[in-house]
């Protein structure tokens, strides 16, 4: 790793200040960040340490019914804690490993916005409100391609805030050496429609398949997308699978999701 | 450099580091206690798997700085007030859970982990709790038989079949 300073600020007000200096960047639970800089792949100067702003950490129910998680909050204690949303504490339950899962968060996973990660689809599947130190972004309009957002620079994820579907799953196939999402597929069904997000698929990153949302809203079965099917043009294709093969995998996955939320 | 101090295995640490300086090397080069075993730098094999405020986390993905104040609890830290081996060091003996020995300090301090949130894992807890931890001599077997053993549960005696 080249060198760089780190500041450990105790507040969000103090952490803005601290990002906006030259070349800083936020760390959230290094999970990514660290692992990227040994490979002296990104070269901050200073480096401004999230994991001790004790206002960003924790989850609840705000007084909306959204269920609130602070944006340093780690995999696992989303796992021990989000019980009002099932679907979603499982999902975090699965991501990396044990032990990356109490140092990993929400807000860095969602920063980062990585192609294959499971939080992207757990976020626009749920409609989830990303919210920062300056304003709230709807998850439609945060994902914004691969390892690509909405932030700006210097922008720091405080909070996300969760509606609550009536029913919703997740089905991952995991890639099986690095264990991330070859396909991951969240499924939430809301009074008012159908929303299927799906990770590790697309070149774009994290993105909403319409077509099966649709057909979901009308008839929430696996029948429902019996005849649906996801072309395999823009899809990831490398040495673990095809475009075409991930593109059959999202409607695997899907029904899989459909048939454990329903 | 920034002096940082932190209670490791009951006593308290301190040394001055980088910003760079991971935890996992303000361990070993600096408190020398090279029990923590770095395998892979990636986090991928959790040879280097210690407890921070209890949780087991991956030493070579956590900076030192970011370990400042915490309690932290290596595998020299594992064995009984006497120096005798705890439990699990035990029963990774008893059990033949190790053979080259260098993913042993992660598998122990996993274990642990493991066995604090949930006393009587079932196999297959044991076996998905493990998933960050790679060995490559065993074929986990007698790993996952010594956590089970190390939980009090009966395991079948190692054979050599």
């Amino acid at each position: 790793m080249y060198n760089f300073d780190v500041e450990t600020p105790g507040t969000v007000a103090d952490a803005v200040a601290a990002i906006g200096r030259d070349e800083a960047q936020a760390l959230g639970g290094g999970q990514t960040l660290i692992p990227t800089l040994k490979q002296r792949l990104a070269s901050p100067s200073v480096l401004v340490s999230l994991s001790g702003i004790a206002e960003m950490k924790g989850v609840c129910m705000g007084d909306d019914g959204r269920l609130c998680i602070g944006g340093a909050t780690t995999h696992a204690t989303v796992a021990r804690e989000a019980a009002q949303y099932p679907a979603l504490a499982a999902m975090a339950s699965h991501i990396g490993d044990p032990a990356v899962r109490n140092r990993g968060t929400i807000g860095g996973s969602l920063a980062n916005n990585d192609p294959s990660a499971c939080y992207p689809a757990g976020v626009l599947g749920s409609g989830a409100t990303v919210v920062t130190n300056t304003r709230e972004i709807a998850s439609d309009e945060y994902f914004q391609g691969m390892f690509d957002t909405a932030l700006e620079e210097g922008e720091i994820i405080t909070e996300v805030r969760f509606p609550i579907p009536e029913a919703a799953n997740y089905q991952k196939f995991v890639q099986p050496a690095s264990r991330f999402a070859l396909v991951g597929v969240f499924v939430a069904k809301f009074s008012g429609g159908v929303r299927v997000a799906v990770t590790g698929a697309s070149e774009e990153g994290v993105f909403r398949w319409s077509e099966a949302e649709a057909a979901l809203s009308s008839d929430f079965s696996t029948g429902a997308i019996d005849g649906l099917s996801l072309s395999g043009e823009g899809m990831i294709s490398d040495l673990h699978g095809t475009g075409a093969y991930r593109a059959h995998l999202v409607g695997v996955m899907t029904k899989r999701a459909v048939d454990a939320a329903a | 450099m920034t002096k940082i101090e932190m209670n490791v295995n009951g006593r308290a640490a301190s040394g001055e580091v980088e910003g760079r300086t991971l935890l996992s090397s303000f361990l070993r080069d600096e408190l020398r206690l090279t029990g923590t075993h770095v395998g892979c730098d990636t986090s991928q094999c959790g040879a280097c798997v210690v407890h921070v405020n209890g949780e087991a986390v991956k030493s070579c993905t956590m900076l030192a700085v970011e370990a400042a104040g915490s309690e932290v609890t290596t595998v020299e830290g594992m064995a009984n007030a006497d120096g005798s081996l705890s439990v699990i060091q035990q029963a990774f003996q008893d059990h033949h859970g190790l053979q080259c020995g260098f993913c042993t300090p992660g598998m122990v301090m996993s274990a642990a982990a493991l066995l604090k949130e949930n006393p009587k894992p079932s196999e297959a807890e044991v076996r998905d709790y493990l998933e960050g931890n790679i060995c490559r001599c065993t074929g986990y077997h007698n790993i996952v038989k010594a956590i089970m053993a190390a939980s009090g549960q009966d395991v079948a005696p190692v054979a050599a079949e």
